[in-house]
């Protein structure tokens, strides 16, 4: 008797919820939770915790999530993961003692965390016990914040995080977000409707598109669950288990082969865009490109790569598009990936090929001093071995977002071509002769607009700044991928300490 | 079906398109001169273009039409 007990204990409360959800789960394209933890982990979850959870409620098997530890690639993760099954996935109390109980464990092992999120949020009828108390739902988010920088903690979303849920993700390193289940938003479209009258569908509100490119609470799109867990399982290659280790080097690979060299494909002409993957996928191991915020922000690239087996993070200019010129976004975007890079010892690499920060009174009003006070904070912060590579151009703050001589960087190498200067030649001869140019008579300022930016040219001829000491080394383009092997490799031994104090105030 | 917009504030430098003629997403259509550089504008989707809204010199503002695509 007590053993049919307890198997029907067991069955339940690993089938999920009614047969009606899990039917309407599958017609969205959405995995049972199980099924997402198998395709997860090598081998299924290894240990599991609080099964039972309120399992004498007869309807709320394991309390609608999953928590427990398995094996990515033979190393120990930990995971929660809400079952949509059962209640929506929403929380009770003993839901969200299993979170907090889940972090606690990956804390102690210094183990990853991830969070597969799936939830309608909090259940309101169960809100004395799960909402405001010492180890209610705001102690989920307590912790998450304690653990950053301490393990890795990725969030993947399948379906909703609403209102307090919603800042799960905020809170992960990286949120992969599956188009067209995945949401996040503080209220729901119903709510808009009723308390400020907006009319607005869930997509436009907070779908994984306008997460993932407009607003940058997403960090990934996936057209699938199994293309996010994919991705999942890839990015957490390139870190450590917690922040006390170093990067596993993986098996070292040559760059994809081309037909152009790196030479050939970068254009003389410093107005001229070209495109910037091109260059990054001449000088990483073939096929390492792991990107984040891709859709988001594009005029700079962040993503984690391999240079000769090494976990490396690249943040370069792109530009194709807005010229590479630095936003608002761009800065908050490569600030927060310089700090996720920093926290777990992976080295960054700046491809800098930047005219500097936008201008203008849009951008202004948006606060674009103090985003980009951001993004020059992270990266002067920043102790892990720093390589600025200038590849055309850095003007204004530009070469100092893109970690310039003066910010510590182990070596800041020049391509051929390269020019650093506070503004551009044409840019430059106006700013200082503009006056002078309207004396004189129309047919003799061409010739002189030429004199001078000419002259302007000469003084910041790269050779001049190298024999001033300014860059550490000028190199062909075609070499860029030797030098950088050898320089990652003899600044392993790195160590650092940024400075003595409690903390900075950074300007977020 | 959608207009392609400007990324960012500057100066119209090149229309690379004509009315009725077909594009691919993708495609360079408009080239911007903006923080002097020139700013390549693809159109987001494939299609016909059925009126070029930006003249050569214009300045225009971010998220200003340029090309309407049918």
């Amino acid at each position: 008797m007590e053993q049919n007990k307890h198997q029907l204990f067991v069955e339940s409360a690993l089938k999920g919820g009614h047969k009606k959800y899990h039917e309407k789960n599958a017609s969205q394209g959405k995995l049972f939770v199980r099924e997402r933890l198998n395709l997860l982990f090598d081998e299924g979850l290894q240990a599991e915790d609080g099964l039972f959870a309120n399992i004498l409620a007869g309807d709320l098997p394991a309390d609608g999530v999953v928590t427990g530890i398995g094996k990515i690639n033979g190393r120990t993760v930990c995971v929660m993961a809400n079952d949509s099954t059962v209640k929506a996935g929403s929380w009770g109390s003993r839901t969200v003692e299993k979170i907090i109980r889940i972090q606690e464990t990956a804390e102690k092992l210094g183990a990853p965390l991830l969070y597969l999120v799936d939830s309608a949020g909090a259940r309101i009828t169960d809100q004395l016990e799960m909402f405001p108390g010492r180890r209610g739902a705001g102690r989920i988010f307590y912790n998450q914040i304690k653990l950053s920088g301490r393990v890795p903690q990725i969030c993947l979303l399948f379906g909703p995080s609403a209102a307090g849920g919603a800042y799960i993700p905020a809170f992960c390193d990286i949120v992969v977000m599956v188009e067209g289940n995945a949401s996040m938003y503080l209220g729901s479209p119903r709510m808009a409707e009723m308390v400020i009258g907006e009319k607005v569908d869930l997509e436009t509100m907070g779908g994984a598109k306008m997460h993932c490119s407009t607003s940058g609470c997403g960090d990934v799109l996936a057209k699938t669950e199994q293309e996010a867990i994919e991705y999942a399982r890839k990015y957490l290659a390139y870190f450590p288990d917690n922040f006390k280790q170093k990067p596993a080097i993986a098996e070292p690979k040559i760059p994809a082969a081309f037909e152009k060299t790196l030479q050939e494909i970068i254009p003389e002409n410093q107005n001229v865009s070209f495109n910037m993957y091109d260059l990054i996928n001449r000088i990483i191991d073939e096929d390492s490109f792991c990107e984040v915020k891709k859709l988001f922000a594009a005029e700079i690239i962040t993503g984690l790569a391999r240079i000769n087996g090494q976990s490396v993070g690249i943040i370069a200019n792109q530009p194709r598009v807005k010229g590479g010129v630095l936003f608002a976004d761009s800065a908050d975007k490569a600030a927060k990936f310089i700090s996720l890079c920093d926290a777990f010892h992976i080295p960054l690499l700046f491809l800098a090929d930047v005219p500097g920060f936008m201008i203008g009174s849009q951008v202004e009003k948006m606060g674009i001093i103090r985003h980009g006070a951001k993004m020059i904070y992270a990266m002067s912060e920043a102790t892990v071995p720093k390589i600025t590579v200038i590849v055309r151009k850095a003007y204004g703050a530009g070469l100092y977002a893109m970690a310039g001589p003066a910010f510590e960087p182990d070596v800041c190498i020049a391509l051929t071509g390269a020019q650093i200067a506070v503004m551009g030649p044409e840019a430059a001869v106006n700013a200082v002769y503009a006056n002078k140019i309207a004396e004189l008579p129309p047919d003799e300022q061409g010739a002189f607009i030429v004199e001078k930016r000419n002259e302007f040219r000469e003084d910041i001829d790269i050779y001049r700044l190298a024999s001033e000491l300014i860059i550490d080394e000028v190199i062909e383009a075609n070499d860029l991928r030797a030098v950088l092997e050898k320089r990652f490799e003899v600044y392993k031994s790195k160590e650092v300490k940024f400075a003595d104090r409690k903390h900075g105030v950074s300007p977020v | 079906m959608g207009f392609v917009k400007a990324s960012m504030a500057g100066t119209v430098w090149k229309v690379l398109v004509n009315a009725g003629e077909e594009v691919k997403e993708g495609q360079d259509v408009v080239i911007l001169e903006s923080m002097k550089m020139e700013i390549p504008i693809v159109a987001e989707e494939a299609g016909i273009v059925k009126q070029i809204l930006a003249a050569e010199g214009d300045f225009i503002n971010v998220d200003d039409d340029l090309i309407e695509i049918e």
